[in-house]
């Protein structure tokens, strides 16, 4: 039944009813190109905005919630509004000891500072840090190591540099592992470099880490603590945590439960579902566009198909009186429809390639690119062809269902 | 060959039904040269489209090759109608985009021969009409006298039982008419039975029997005085 497909004749009947009309195959074509061509740059693009996101947002994780502390706004317990708030390190046992589903309770403390190496200076962040907090947000380091438990017991004057602050301090190709930095008029020695990634979580000029009780000691902040990054362990609500933490926050601090300023926070999980959610949005929206556009193009071969066929009625009916069986007209109908939507779907999906391909040579390219890796997957072309396949086929028949139903008397009698 | 007893056939036009044909029997034996001649509206073409397997007829008895035909579907009538039938139109309806060669073996095609086969069977045929040089024209090329020869190459093609010409000489000139007549002759003398309808009386002359019908019946049964045979 299907050695048609591999007859010559078969393919030569489909060519030479298309020849006969290479204007109007032409324009149907363009039509289901055009649908396959968007669904395969638009969900490439889109693609390649969401690699591009996860690329940025790689190196944290992204169930964590920032807390800090800042002023009452409601009087509470004989305190006026507007006191004063400062996290200490006593709240982060508490909240480690308390809440549930913790992973990291990592506090950190930040300024900014002079720092100076030989005759090269700048100003930069810089931060207390403990070891926990390359779990919370990795650092990407090129050389040595990051801070250590070490350091922290100790003490230390060790330093962990970006990437840009070694560039301003260093001279090229200079190796900065045990070299000695002046912030703030005392040396610390580097022990690590690192690479940031696109989103910074300090200043706009790179970042030092420095041990935090280095940072306690040297800057006089006693056993308080600026900020805590919070991360939650999988299976457990963010933004739960989050409101239990301020909950025990201001029960510590003798904060009115219901003051919403006393104590900032950052939930990142919530803004990266943000941003999810709109992509997941915008490949919804590609399928849409892309299958509406597709199921339109195919109509129009249905319909092209149907003009061809009334112009063809003659001719079907000569081949009737010849001794065509009804199949053997349908399945050339058919086959024409399939064959044409097959040509446009992969004209559709090699232009969908190339411009694919020119994206990312000029966007998704240099440091800072707009979209990383735009592709599709095999499976999702596969699946698109398929449907069009089986669109011109179904299409196929109503233009093969007319054509035999014109009795060959009427076809012949046809002017 | 054909047998028709008591053949009836009417149309619906409207609420009201055209009576068409009119119980007609008729008898052509294998190898006969007849000629069907009617005005228009006498029914002749729609006797020769219920022979041709193009039409149904409504009631009466059709045997083609011995064989009632009855109850025939599309297919069956696709199957026969390539076996026994070989057709010849008034306007040759030729595939435009095919040339002579392809034309020649479209019905082998249906019948199911490989390319190679019916394309050396199509050429003998075309060499028949005396056609071979012009294979590979397209039909805009010829003339009508060879479209006509290359429709009758492509009614032959299968070796059917029965050539049925419906005013094969209708668009062409007197002296094209008369070759072409002269290429069914010579088929008839080979052994082909043909069955020609016309409404020229000097195109009937040339074949051995003329059948008259008027209004849906047959007003008349005759053989032909040949001049050339006597």
């Amino acid at each position: 039944m299907f050695k048609f497909l591999i007859d010559t004749d078969t393919w030569q009947e489909i060519y030479s009813s298309i020849r006969k009309n290479k204007m109007r195959t032409g324009i149907t074509i363009i039509g289901v190109m055009w649908g396959i061509f968007l669904l395969v740059v638009l969900l490439g693009a889109a693609k390649g905005v969401e690699n591009n996101f996860n690329r940025l947002f790689g190196d944290f994780a992204t169930n964590s919630v920032f807390v800090w502390a800042q002023q009452t706004s409601k009087p509470f317990k004989g305190f006026q509004e507007g006191k004063g708030l400062t996290l200490k390190m006593s709240d982060l046992e508490s909240i480690r000891n308390e809440i549930k589903g913790l992973e990291f309770v990592v506090p950190r403390h930040q300024t900014q500072a002079l720092t100076v190496n030989k005759f090269k200076t700048g100003n930069f962040g810089v931060f207390g840090d403990y070891p926990e907090f390359d779990k919370v947000q990795k650092r990407n380091l090129v050389y040595g190591r990051f801070i250590n438990d070490n350091d922290i017991k100790e003490k230390k004057k060790v330093c962990v540099i970006e990437e840009e602050i070694y560039k301003q301090l260093f001279d090229k190709d200079e190796y900065p592992i045990g070299q000695y930095i002046k912030i703030n008029d005392i040396n610390y020695n580097v022990v690590g470099m690192y690479k940031e990634g696109q989103i910074g979580s300090g200043g706009p000029q790179g970042n030092i880490h420095i041990p935090f009780t280095t940072f306690q000691q040297v800057y006089n902040r006693g056993d308080s603590v600026g900020w805590m990054m919070i991360t939650g362990q999988p299976g457990f609500d963010i933004t739960q945590i989050e409101a239990d933490v301020k909950l025990l926050l201001k029960n510590l601090h003798n904060v009115h439960p219901k003051d919403n300023r006393a104590f900032g926070s950052f939930n990142l999980g919530k803004e990266i579902a943000k941003v999810t959610g709109f992509i997941t949005g915008m490949q919804f929206l590609t399928w849409f566009v892309g299958i509406a556009t597709l199921i339109a193009g195919v109509f129009a071969i249905g319909n092209i198909l149907l003009i061809t066929v009334k112009e063809r009625t003659k001719e079907i009916g000569v081949r009737r009186a010849l001794g065509a069986k009804p199949w053997e007209i349908k399945r050339q109908i058919i086959m024409e429809s399939v064959f044409l939507t097959t040509v446009a779907g992969a004209l559709g999906i090699i232009f969908g390639g190339i411009v694919l391909m020119i994206i990312d040579a000029t966007l998704g390219q240099g440091p800072e690119p707009t979209l990383t890796n735009p592709t599709v997957d095999i499976p999702v072309i596969l699946t698109a062809a398929l449907t069009l396949i089986v669109l011109g086929t179904l299409i196929g028949l109503i233009p093969a269902q007319t054509a035999v139903s014109i009795r060959p008397i009427e076809a012949l009698r046809e002017e | 060959m054909i047998k028709i007893e008591n053949l009836h056939k009417s149309y619906p036009i409207g609420k009201d039904s055209l009576h068409v044909l009119k119980g007609l029997d008729l008898h052509i034996k294998e190898g006969e040269f007849v000629a069907i001649m009617g005005s228009s509206g006498s029914g002749k073409s729609t006797l020769l489209n219920i022979v041709g397997l193009l039409d149904v007829h409504d009631s009466g008895n059709y045997y083609l090759n011995g064989q009632l035909i009855e109850n025939l579907d599309e297919r069956k009538a696709a199957i026969l109608r390539n076996k026994f039938l070989g057709f010849v139109f008034q306007s040759f309806n030729l595939i435009n985009y095919k040339n002579a060669l392809e034309n020649v073996a479209l019905p082998l095609y249906y019948a199911g021969m490989g390319r190679k086969e019916r394309n050396e069977v199509a050429m003998q045929y075309l060499e028949k009409v005396g056609l071979a040089d012009w294979a590979t024209h397209l039909p805009s090329e010829l003339s009508g006298g060879q479209k006509q020869r290359v429709a009758i190459a492509r009614a032959l093609v299968t070796k059917p039982k029965v050539v049925l010409a419906d005013e094969p000489t209708g668009a062409l000139d007197s002296s094209t008419s008369h070759a072409v007549m002269e290429l069914l002759k010579e088929i008839n003398r080979e052994g082909m039975t043909v069955f020609v309808i016309t409404h020229e009386e000097d195109i009937a002359e040339e074949t051995d029997r003329i059948v008259r019908l008027k209004d849906g019946v047959i007003i008349s049964d005759e053989k032909t005085v040949k001049k050339s045979k006597v």
